[in-house]
């Protein structure tokens, strides 16, 4: 096969990567007066040069993934190392050491037992999906039975979310003007060590999995100190409890996903300023449609389970939750002229919040090697305050294009 | 030669011409037991099997695109369920993905596909086999298999192509629904049991895609087509595709089908 490798000491290391180009512009407009982002109409702009190296034996590898790139829109230029892993496979045991991206659940978009990392930022300004998972530097590690196979990851250093900033997106801040922020993370010490498991197997078709999470909360959570004027960014410990199930049915693909969101720093639900424990469920369904057209739908929910304490400490001023989130999700794919054509459309709508956020997209295959694709996306709501209401002002279009070796 | 001579000459070849003819009705094999031996030597070959496939997508103005992945495949049950095991190697936009398909007879595949970027595991619905396979002129179906079940059969007649004497079978579906051309005429190699060309016709009658097989190695003793074409006469889009390494009964362990080896690709699958 004519793929790139060089020889080292008489094995074969492999060579690949991409050179890509990405732009986000924003086209919705009256944005608030004072707001940082507001001279600044694109959101993304960089040119970036992915280099990814690996070896793979039967019994041991390696895996780095660079991405050198510069944005425009800051500026800068900057190195980061995606992934860089070392891979042992003894029998049946399997074991992955260093930065890597970890991926599990069964929803589509909706995230309920995968607790890994995620850029948002990356996303809603219209990244390639890749680049909504984060790696993190972890000791992965698979036992696989002969019906079953577990799973245990341990996190030594805390990554949080790459949550849209305040730079380049605008949206709701409870806080008043000038006010000063913190953010405290978990600090790399023993007793913040997360750790992961996946206990999960294939049974007549159908993919089964039990989780379980015990760490902390991606999003942070404010404290605020009206006497100095300050707002404190932190991360709640959390525990994630789960199943999940997806196989076919009906003609189609059916996913289900539960998970229990165990607040350990809040069990009573008292303190407002710490995400209340909340049950996370999930319903999808796929199917195809004649040769070439698929469509995906979801159902996710968010119950709080101490809400009558959340209502009575929420401080005034705040907005108030539903005791139950609901969100309903659409994908729509189409592929045209030997799939060199993508027209896909992804749709987030929630009858409770009563917002949505919709990402049209038309991706199209140059030749085997460069893709482009334009696309969208589109946010809007009744309330400013709700989850993607709050990001109107954020409607963008977006210009990829990839060349691949 | 005598007028007796030629009698008795008559008198001792009419019993051979007649066990002739009696042989050649004994050999009119039925089209199902036809399509039935096709299915085993072309979709079911070994017990199992592994070989690197390379398909060229060669679009009406010649442009060309490319496909090259191994193909691992192992039978549960001679003529029932397989699984299949395709890993991606190029194209460099879909390098390094893995693809799994757990095919049952009579019900619809489990398809698994994994997305190194994203380290992800994805189920994909399967409830439409006559969807392309990787953008070629080839279906899911015609990658591996339509349950024999689905379709009804005549034998249309016997015909030599190029230089095989092949049997014409004509498959037509049983319900217009479950495939996009109205009828199917396949030239099967009496030797090899190979189909060695279709014909696919549209609603309309028309001509709309023909299967070649160009190129009928044996392998391990196993009759294997190594090059195939599949084109469309309306779109004038054509796939061309090449076996190589092939090897059959490796003994490829169940284990392989599995999440373990969709996320990291064994040896043999490389």
């Amino acid at each position: 096969m004519p793929t790139a490798s060089v020889t080292v000491w008489g094995g074969e290391v492999s060579l690949h990567g991409f050179a890509q180009v990405n732009y986000a512009m924003r086209v919705a407009t009256g944005l608030p007066a004072g707001w940082p982002a507001r001279e600044r109409d694109f959101l993304l702009g960089e040119e970036r040069f992915q280099l990814e190296c690996a070896r793979t034996s039967a019994a041991s590898g390696f895996s780095t993934r660079v991405d050198l790139f510069h944005d425009a829109v800051d500026g800068g230029a900057r190195l980061n190392l995606r992934e860089a892993y070392l891979d042992l496979s003894v029998r049946r045991l399997d074991l992955r050491v260093g930065r890597q991206i970890i991926t599990w659940g069964a929803g589509d978009l909706e995230f309920i037992n995968d607790v890994f990392p995620k850029d948002w930022g990356a996303f809603l300004s219209g990244a390639p999906m890749e680049y909504l998972k984060i790696g993190v530097d972890a000791l992965n590690l698979n036992a696989h039975a002969r019906s079953f196979s577990i799973q245990a990851i341990v996190l030594p250093f805390f990554a949080p979310d790459n949550t849209p900033t305040a730079d380049r997106f605008v949206f709701f801040n409870p806080f008043p003007p000038r006010t000063l922020t913190e953010t405290v993370k978990p600090s790399p010490r023993r007793t913040n060590v997360e750790a992961a498991f996946r206990l999960y197997g294939t049974h007549r078709g159908y993919d089964l999995a039990l989780y379980a999470y015990r760490g902390f909360l991606r999003s942070p959570g404010a404290r605020f100190d009206p006497a100095a004027g300050k707002a404190t960014f932190f991360y709640p410990k959390l525990g994630v409890y789960g199943a999940s199930l997806q196989g076919a049915f009906l003609k189609g693909l059916l996913s289900l996903e539960g998970g229990l969101y165990d607040s350990r720093e809040d069990r009573e639900g008292t303190d407002s300023s710490v995400e209340n424990s909340h049950l996370r469920f999930l319903a999808g369904y796929q199917k195809a449609f004649g040769a070439n057209f698929t469509l995906g739908l979801q159902y996710y929910g968010e119950r709080m389970l101490r809400y009558d304490a959340y209502r009575r400490t929420l401080p005034a001023g705040f907005p108030i939750r539903d005791e139950t989130r609901s969100y309903l999700t659409a994908r729509l794919t189409q592929l045209l002229k030997y799939q060199t054509v993508r027209v896909s459309l992804f749709i987030f709508y929630s009858p409770t919040e009563e917002d949505h956020y919709i990402i049209p997209e038309v991706r199209y295959s140059f030749s085997d090697d460069l893709w482009g694709a334009i696309g969208g996306n589109l946010f809007g709501g009744k309330y400013d305050t709700s989850f993607f209401g709050q990001f109107n002002k954020n409607d963008n279009v977006y210009l990829t294009m990839r060349y691949s070796f | 030669m005598n007028h007796t001579g030629r009698r008795i000459a008559l008198a001792l070849l009419t019993p051979c011409l007649l066990a002739a003819s009696a042989l050649s009705a004994q050999e009119k094999t039925p089209p199902e037991e036809i399509v039935r031996r096709s299915r085993l030597t072309f979709f079911y070959a070994g017990e199992d099997m592994k070989a690197k496939v390379r398909m060229r997508l060669v679009n009406p103005q010649g442009k060309e695109r490319v496909r090259a992945m191994t193909m691992l495949r192992k039978d549960q049950q001679e003529g029932g369920e397989q699984k299949y095991f395709i890993y991606f190697h190029q194209p460099a936009d879909v390098r390094d993905m893995t693809f799994m398909v757990w095919k049952y007879p009579g019900k619809d595949d489990d398809r698994w596909l994994y997305i190194p970027a994203l380290k992800l595991v994805r189920r994909i619905a399967a409830n439409d086999s006559r969807s392309s396979f990787v953008g070629s002129d080839f279906t899911y179906e015609d990658i591996s298999g339509r349950d024999p079940e689905e379709d009804t059969y005549t034998l249309v007649r016997e015909e030599a192509l190029n230089g095989r004497a092949c049997d014409v079978v004509r498959s037509a579906p049983k319900s217009e629904r479950s495939a996009d051309y109205s009828y199917k005429l396949a030239w099967f190699d009496r030797m090899s049991h190979l189909p060695l060309k279709e014909e696919y016709y549209d609603r309309r009658g028309d001509l709309a895609r023909v299967f070649t097989a160009e190129e009928v190695k044996e392998v391990q003793g196993l009759p294997t087509v190594t090059k195939r074409t599949m084109k469309n006469l309306q779109s004038g889009h054509r796939t061309e595709v090449t076996f190589e390494e092939i090897k059959y009964n490796l003994g490829l362990s169940d284990d392989l089908f599995t999440e373990r080896y969709l996320r990291s690709a064994p040896p043999e699958a490389r």
